[in-house]
C-alpha cells in the first residue's frame, strides 16, 4: 500500500496572531509552524500502516523552502519520502489542486489528509481533491482500517458515528480519533539523522487560480473582564445577572 | 505540579544561528520532556527516588550517545545537538540530564574512544539502546579533587585483573549494569576497566538522605576482591587524562545543561511575576522584580552564546579543557543564582513543588559541585593563564 499525507504547515497553537500591511497578511514573525494537528494524526495512522501492513508512506506539502523543517520532521517521524510543491498556498482550491497532482503522479493507494488546517480552517483540501481525482472520500475519519483493496472507516457526524466500508484508492479527512494525541510521535535523535539522507523533491506547481482572495483579516473582539461572586452569595448573582447582564 | 508551560527564551535570536537539524533535535527533547518529565518529576523528587520509567524514554529520543556514530548504535549528531539535548533534559530536571550525561560522556565516550572494537560492539549498541546502564567511577571517599591520588587499584593475576577499592558519589551506580572504573595497576599508572554487575565482590550501595538531585540515583561502588575479565581493561589511554577526557565531554554537557534549568526557573519568574499582582499592579511592574528579570536575562543569554561558541569549538576538535572549565563553571553559578532570584520573585510559592525553581536551585548545588567544583574550574583557568598550577 503506498499512503500520501498531506501535511500542512501552521501556526503553533500557542502563537499569538497579529495581521500587517493594513491587516490583509498575517504577521509571520516569532511564528513557530508545526505539522497541522490533524495532519499529524493522519501521519501517525500511516506510520502503523508502515509497521505492521508494510506500508510506503509519503509525505506532500504545498509551500515555499520555510516550510521544509516541517515536512523534515514528518521525514525524522518515519515517513519515507517528502514532496513539496514549490509555492505559497493560496487558498483551499490551489492547494487541492497541487495536491491531486502529487496524488496522480505518484499513484497512491491511500490518501491522508487533515479534515482541516487549524490556521485558515477552510476544510475543502481533501474534499476537492477527491472531487478533482474522481477517488471515494471519508471526511471526518476518526478510524481507519484497511485489509487488502477494502476500507472500513468510522467517521465523526453529529451526535454519533458512522461506520462505512469502502474500497481503494481513497482519501480521507482525518482528525484525532485516527490515533489519540498520546500515540502522536516524538522524532527520535536517529530518525532526524537518518531524515537527512531521505527524498525531499521539489516540484514547481501547476496552472491553478485561486478561487478565492483575502481581503482583510479581523481579530475576534476580546473577552469582556469576568466577574468573580462569592458561591455564598446567591443574591448578588441574581442581582447581577438580572440588571447589569440582563439574561434574567 | 502546575502545567508545563516553558517557553524558551531567546533574546539574541540565537535560534538563527542554530541549523534546522538543531532546532529539530532542540524541539523533540523539549516535546518529550514536556510529555514525559514534566508530569512526573517533582512527586519522584519529593519521594527522593529516580524515575526508571524514564530510561526507556531517553533510549528511545536518543539520549543515549547522540554523538555516538551510527554504526555502534549513537545518532552521529554533532556536539551543538548534543549541548541542546542536555540544556532541554535538564530544564526538566538536573537528575535526569545527570543520568543521560553519565551514559553518553562517562560511559559510551570512553568505551567509544579508548575501548577495543569488541569492546565498542559488545557495550555501545546496548547503552544507546537503555538495554544496559552505565556508571563512572572516578571520585573516592578521600580523593575527590585529587583523583590522581586514587587508591583503588588492580593486581594482574594472570588470566584476570583483581581489582580493590571503593568509589563514591556515583550516578546510577545503584541500578546501573556495568561501570567504568578508574583504577591505578601495580606501577601506580590510572587504567579504565568495566565492571559487570554480578562479579563477585561487586556492590554498589544507595547514598541516602540527599537535598538535591533527589530524582537521580546516587551511590558507591565497591570492589572487593572482583575478578575482572583482562578483555574489559580500555586499552586505548591510561593516566589521569583518560577519565579527564570523559570528564570534558560530560563538563561540556553540563554547560549547556545548566542553562536548561536556568531558562526554567526565568521562564517560570517571568510568567508569575506578571500574573502575580500586588499593590494593584502585577509585582512585574516593580523596579525591583524588573531588575531581577532583566539580569536574567541577560545572564541567560551571554551563557547561551558561551554554550554556542564553545560547541563550535568542540565541533571542530579545538575545544580545550580550560575552556569547557570556563563555561561548566561560569554557566552553573549563572543558573543556581538565578534560581536563587527566582525563588525571590515566587515569595512562598517559590518553596513550594508546585513549581520546579526550588528544585532545580537545590539540584544546582550538586552541579556545581560535581564534575570539577566551583572552585578547581577556577584553578583551571588560573593554571591555564598563568601556566603555574595552583592545585599540585
Amino acid at each position: 500500500m503506498k499512503i500520501l499525507v498531506c501535511i500542512s504547515n501552521v501556526p503553533d497553537t500557542t502563537s499569538k496572531i497579529n495581521f500587517t500591511e493594513g491587516d490583509t497578511k498575517f504577521d509571520t514573525s516569532g511564528i513557530q509552524f508545526v505539522i497541522n494537528p490533524n495532519d499529524e494524526f493522519g501521519l501517525t495512522r500511516a506510520m502503523w500502516f508502515k509497521e505492521k501492513q508494510g506500508a510506503t508512506v509519503h509525505v506532500a506539502t504545498v509551500g515555499e523552502a520555510s516550510t521544509e523543517p516541517t515536512i523534515r520532521k514528518a521525514l525524522a517521524i518515519g515517513a519515507d519520502e517528502a514532496i513539496r510543491v514549490d509555492a505559497a498556498p493560496a487558498d483551499g482550491f490551489f492547494v487541492a489542486r497541487q495536491l491531486a497532482e502529487v496524488v496522480k503522479n505518484g499513484g497512491y493507494d491511500l490518501v491522508i489528509a487533515g479534515r482541516e488546517s487549524i490556521d485558515y480552517n477552510g476544510g475543502m483540501v481533501p474534499g476537492i481533491m477527491a472531487a478533482l481525482l474522481d477517488m471515494n472520500f471519508v471526511n471526518t475519519c476518526i478510524s481507519l482500517e484497511v485489509d487488502g483493496n477494502n476500507a472500513t472507516a468510522v467517521r465523526e457526524i453529529d451526535g454519533g458515528k458512522e461506520k462505512v466500508s469502502t474500497t481503494l484508492p481513497l482519501i480521507i479527512g482525518g482528525q484525532k480519533g485516527l490515533v489519540e494525541e498520546s500515540d502522536l510521535r516524538i522524532p527520535n535523535m536517529r530518525g532526524i539523522m537518518m531524515a537527512r539522507q531521505k527524498k525531499l523533491n521539489v516540484v514547481p506547481p501547476v496552472d491553478a487560480t485561486p478561487a478565492t482572495k483575502e481581503t482583510r483579516f479581523e481579530k475576534p473582539a476580546p473577552k469582556g473582564e469576568v466577574k468573580l461572586v462569592d458561591a455564598d452569595n446567591v443574591g448578588e448573582l441574581v442581582e447581577l445577572l438580572h440588571n447589569e447582564a440582563k439574561v434574567i | 505540579m502546575k502545567p508545563d508551560l516553558f517557553e524558551s527564551p531567546d533574546y539574541f535570536m540565537l535560534d538563527d544561528l542554530l541549523s534546522e537539524e538543531h532546532k529539530l533535535v532542540r524541539d523533540a527533547t523539549r516535546q518529550w520532556v514536556k510529555r514525559s518529565v514534566s508530569p512526573i518529576i517533582e512527586e519522584y523528587a519529593q519521594k527522593a527516588e529516580f524515575p526508571k520509567e524514564l530510561l526507556g524514554g531517553l533510549a528511545e529520543i536518543g539520549a543515549f550517545g547522540p554523538y555516538i556514530p551510527q554504526e555502534y548504535g549513537g545518532a552521529g549528531l554533532d556536539q551543538i545537538s548534543y549541548g541542546l539535548i542536555m540544556q532541554e533534559i535538564e530544564r526538566g530536571d538536573s537528575g535526569i540530564r545527570s543520568t543521560a550525561s553519565v551514559q553518553s560522556s562517562l560511559v559510551m565516550y570512553p568505551i567509544f574512544a579508548y575501548g577495543t572494537e569488541e569492546q565498542k560492539k559488545k557495550f555501545l549498541p546496548k547503552l544507546a539502546t537503555g538495554d544496559l546502564i552505565g556508571c563512572f567511577g572516578l571520585t573516592e571517599p578521600d580523593h575527590g579533587s585529587n583523583p590522581s591520588g586514587m587508591v583503588t587499584n588492580f593486581k594482574d593475576k594472570g588470566d584476570h585483573y583483581l581489582l580493590n577499592g571503593a568509589k563514591l558519589w556515583i550516578s546510577n551506580s545503584p541500578f546501573a549494569d556495568i561501570a567504568v572504573v578508574w583504577a591505578k595497576n601495580e606501577e601506580g599508572r590510572i587504567h579504565g576497566l568495566i565492571v559487570e554487575r554480578g562479579m563477585e565482590g561487586f556492590s554498589t550501595p544507595e547514598t541516602h538522605n540527599k537535598w538535591s538531585l533527589r530524582a537521580s540515583a546516587t551511590g558507591e561502588l565497591i570492589f572487593d576482591n572482583v575478578k575482572v575479565p583482562k578483555e574489559n581493561l580500555l586499552p586505548g589511554k591510561n593516566g589521569l587524562g583518560a577519565p579527564l577526557g570523559c570528564l570534558d565531554s560530560a563538563r561540556y554537557g553540563i554547560a549547556w545543561g545548566a542553562i536548561g534549568a536556568a531558562m526554567d526557573c526565568y521562564d517560570t519568574a517571568l510568567r508569575y511575576a506578571k500574573e502575580r499582582v500586588q499593590f494593584g499592579r502585577p509585582i512585574a511592574a516593580t523596579q525591583l522584580q524588573q531588575k531581577k528579570l532583566a539580569e536574567m536575562i541577560t545572564e541567560i543569554t551571554k551563557a547561551q552564546l558561551l554554550a554556542f561558541r564553545l560547541g563550535q569549538l568542540k565541533n571542530e576538535g579545538k575545544a580545550t579543557t580550560a575552556q569547557i572549565s570556563m563555561a561548566k563553571r561560569n554557566n552553573v553559578e549563572m543558573a543556581i543564582k538565578i534560581a536563587r532570584e527566582a525563588r525571590q520573585v515566587l515569595g512562598g510559592m517559590g518553596i513550594t513543588g508546585e513549581y520546579s525553581i526550588m528544585r532545580h536551585m537545590m539540584n544546582l548545588e550538586s552541579v556545581i559541585t560535581y564534575e570539577g567544583t566551583h572552585d578547581i574550574h577556577l584553578l583551571i583557568t588560573g593554571a591555564d593563564i598563568t601556566g603555574i598550577p595552583a592545585f599540585s
